[in-house]
């Protein structure tokens, strides 16, 4: 089977090399666990514990709530020892509603029920079960997956593509669990294939990972999944640039993969479907790459949810230098980290700690025009014309060209050799258009309310001039009827 | 006197009828204009532009009479969908989205006197006689009608913090407000 054509993309230095050639290794529990109760996009748990209350590992701590929403279940058994604000692994380090839980070492796991045999499940109840366990998209989008593959089997999907593309620098969490948990991960893969009924399912992996590649050949031998390797290049591991590149379908703009029918979901999701359904055990930790120059021994990582991304660094040896900038994510799309207090969330693919000489860059200076960012996009948009559209705040002109379709990969920044920073562009006017929204359906309710209280005040004002009629009428009939006595007294 | 009762009897029809089909057939068409711009404006008639309510703004602003920018809770977006319909040129550099508020009853002096909930456009107050007020949060529009009427000053607009929710990135070369705050919080 041939590969197709890709648009755009960037060569970025990979420097996976760090981080790759360790074994996963698991975190000790820290002290304390911070759990937030909104970690996926969509409604934000509800606490389902209280303070003081003793949880086991993998016991609800916060329920789902809403359609598009994922529960949370606690890491560790322990106390929970508080429930309120706590500082978001956010670019804003705003506070988040966080479930904070002292492990107390013993190792507790809480019992859920397990099926004999998983294939044998109904594929709504394998979605429902992988909801649950409070799955969502571990490369980083952090979806609930039971919502994706429930609107997936509705659709109606015939390839399910698994992507182990991982083509941000620095990250290796993708290709380590890869290379060692590989037929956890095509038991997994088979059941949400099963779970969305999809014929084919294939799983990209980028060719700088042989390892990961022969691991999963070996795995997915006798089964009906195939393993593909796929340039390595950035952003191989958007989905749309892996649909594009396995089956050659472009997925339409402002459109969804299950709109040409197909479901993509990250290796990681697979190995956390495979957990839940054979093992009974909901998704309480990740693998994340510690990486970087300031970095003493970079290394991946198994994290209970909540640790404090100081223990992830603590764990690898400390600082060899302080880092120039601390990041959450890749360099390419990560975001800065505002302190080490913020927990690991179920998004959480990596945590870098940055010398100056790997951040360097020069202020921004004048577009010269010279198109390297159109060549490097690979939506196919006009970062250049964008970017000089949101600056004039002409935000309508920014979508005419394609900005919702922008997917912030930040190519067009790494190549702009005056180092404008285009991508940030796009992520403001992102947030203005947001901000337009909510203020447009805040004055739609408004006018509903004021409508409302006005039919409401007329609806009173007529009852109270009908309420004095009728007592009036009420008053004059007593009156009548006391005269009519009086009058029949007299004659009698 | 019964032809002088049947004369202005009949009189008093006719001049009837005719008055009511000239209204009919003569009617003069509102200006279609006006309805329109109503339609966008808030609608929750909270009076802060200085008309007596949205149709009057919008009476005013299909006049010429008033400027774009009347409307403090319609913002940027309100002034830019204004000026789209009239087909004028906004000067949007001046207007400032008003910073997102909420009325806020200050417990400790309130007297639930019922004022506030009674002229609040959105039913925003909750409350009952000599008992406490509270606002909620989502019908709020902050326009500051139940601050007027407070006989004891214990209502009031506050800020609204930066949530994750409403939180977004900052213009490219100054760092927005909300990301200094939350700095500084955490």
């Amino acid at each position: 089977m041939r590969l197709f054509k890709l648009r755009g993309g960037v060569h970025p230095e990979a420097r996976k090399a760090d981080s790759s050639e360790r074994p996963i290794r698991p975190l000790p529990l820290p002290q304390r666990l911070f759990v937030p109760l909104q970690q996926h996009i969509g409604a934000p748990a509800r606490p389902a514990v209280r303070v003081g209350e003793t949880v086991r590992a993998g016991q609800l701590v916060g329920a789902g709530q809403g359609s598009v929403t994922a529960p949370v279940h606690a890491p560790a058994s322990g106390i929970v020892v508080a429930i309120g604000d706590h500082p978001a692994p956010h670019p804003s380090g705003l506070p988040v509603a966080t479930v904070t839980i002292e492990p107390d070492g013993d190792d507790r796991w809480f019992e859920y029920e397990v099926a004999a045999d998983p294939f044998a499940l109904a594929p709504e109840d394998i979605a429902a079960r992988a909801g649950a366990a409070g799955i969502v998209g571990l490369g980083g989008a952090a979806f609930p997956s039971a919502v994706k593959l429930d609107a997936s089997r509705r659709s109606g999907v015939d390839t399910l593509i698994i992507n182990g593309g991982e083509c941000e620098p620095y990250l290796t969490c993708d290709d380590r669990i890869m290379r060692e948990r590989a037929a956890e991960i095509v038991t997994g893969i088979r059941l949400i294939q099963r779970a969305v009924g999809a014929r084919h399912a294939i799983v990209g992996i980028e060719d700088n990972k042989p390892e990961a590649l022969a691991a999963m050949r070996a795995a997915a031998a006798a089964t009906e999944v195939r393993i593909r390797a796929v340039p390595a290049m950035y952003p191989m591991g958007w989905e749309k640039q892996m649909i594009q590149a396995l089956l050659g379908r472009e997925v339409p703009a402002e459109g969804r993969s299950a709109d040409i029918g197909v479901l993509v979901h990250n290796v990681a999701t697979a190995w956390a479907v495979q957990q839940a359904l054979c093992r009974g055990r909901p998704l309480v930790s990740r693998i994340v790459t510690v990486s970087g120059g300031a970095v003493a021994q970079p290394c991946n990582l198994e994290v209970p949810i909540g640790t404090p991304v100081q223990a992830l660094f603590d764990a690898c040896g400390g600082f060899l230098s302080t880092p120039a900038r601390l990041v959450l994510g890749g360099p390419m799309m990560g975001h800065q980290l505002a302190h080490t207090g913020v927990p690991v969330v179920k998004g959480t693919s990596g945590v870098l700690a940055l010398t100056q000489a790997e951040i360097g860059r020069a202020a921004p200076a004048p577009c010269i025009r010279c198109s390297s960012c159109v060549r490097a996009c690979p939506v196919g948009l006009l970062p250049l014309e964008m970017a000089a559209r949101v600056r004039a705040d002409d935000l309508a002109g920014a979508v005419a060209l394609g900005l919702k379709d922008c997917i912030g990969c930040g190519s067009c920044s790494y190549v702009c050799p005056s180092g404008i920073p285009l991508v940030h562009f796009f992520s403001y006017a992102k947030g203005e258009l947001a901000a337009q929204a909510r203020s447009k359906a805040k004055q739609e309710a408004t006018r509903k309310l004021a409508a409302e209280r006005s039919a409401r005040m007329e609806r009173i004002a007529r009852e109270r001039e009908e309420a004095a009629a009728a007592r009036k009428a009420a008053k004059a009939a007593k009156e009548a009827a006391a005269r009519a006595a009086e009058q029949a007294e007299a004659t009698a | 006197m019964i032809a002088a009762i049947l004369s202005l009897t009949v009189i008093g029809t006719s001049l009837g009828l005719v008055l009511g089909l000239a209204a009919r057939f003569f009617r003069v068409e509102g200006n279609p204009l006006v309805e329109e711009l109503e339609a966008l404006l808030p609608g929750s008639q909270c009076g802060q532009c200085g008309y007596p309510g949205c149709t009057g703004a919008a009476q005013a602003l299909a006049d010429g009479s008033a400027p774009l920018t009347l409307c403090p809770p319609g913002g940027r977006a309100l002034v830019a969908a204004l000026a789209a319909r009239l087909g004028v040129e906004a000067d949007l550099s001046g207007v400032k989205d008003a910073v997102p508020s909420i009325a806020e009853v200050r417990e400790e002096l309130c007297i639930g006197c019922t004022r506030c909930y009674k002229v609040c456009p959105t039913d925003a107050v909750l409350g009952a006689a000599k008992h406490l007020h509270a606002v909620f949060r989502e019908a709020c529009t902050a326009c500051g009608s139940c601050v007027d009427v407070c006989p004891t000053e214990a209502i009031l607009l506050r800020p609204l913090a930066p949530s994750l929710q409403s939180w977004g990135w900052g213009r490219p070369g100054q760092p927005s407000l909300a990301d200094n705050e939350g700095r500084l919080a955490a």
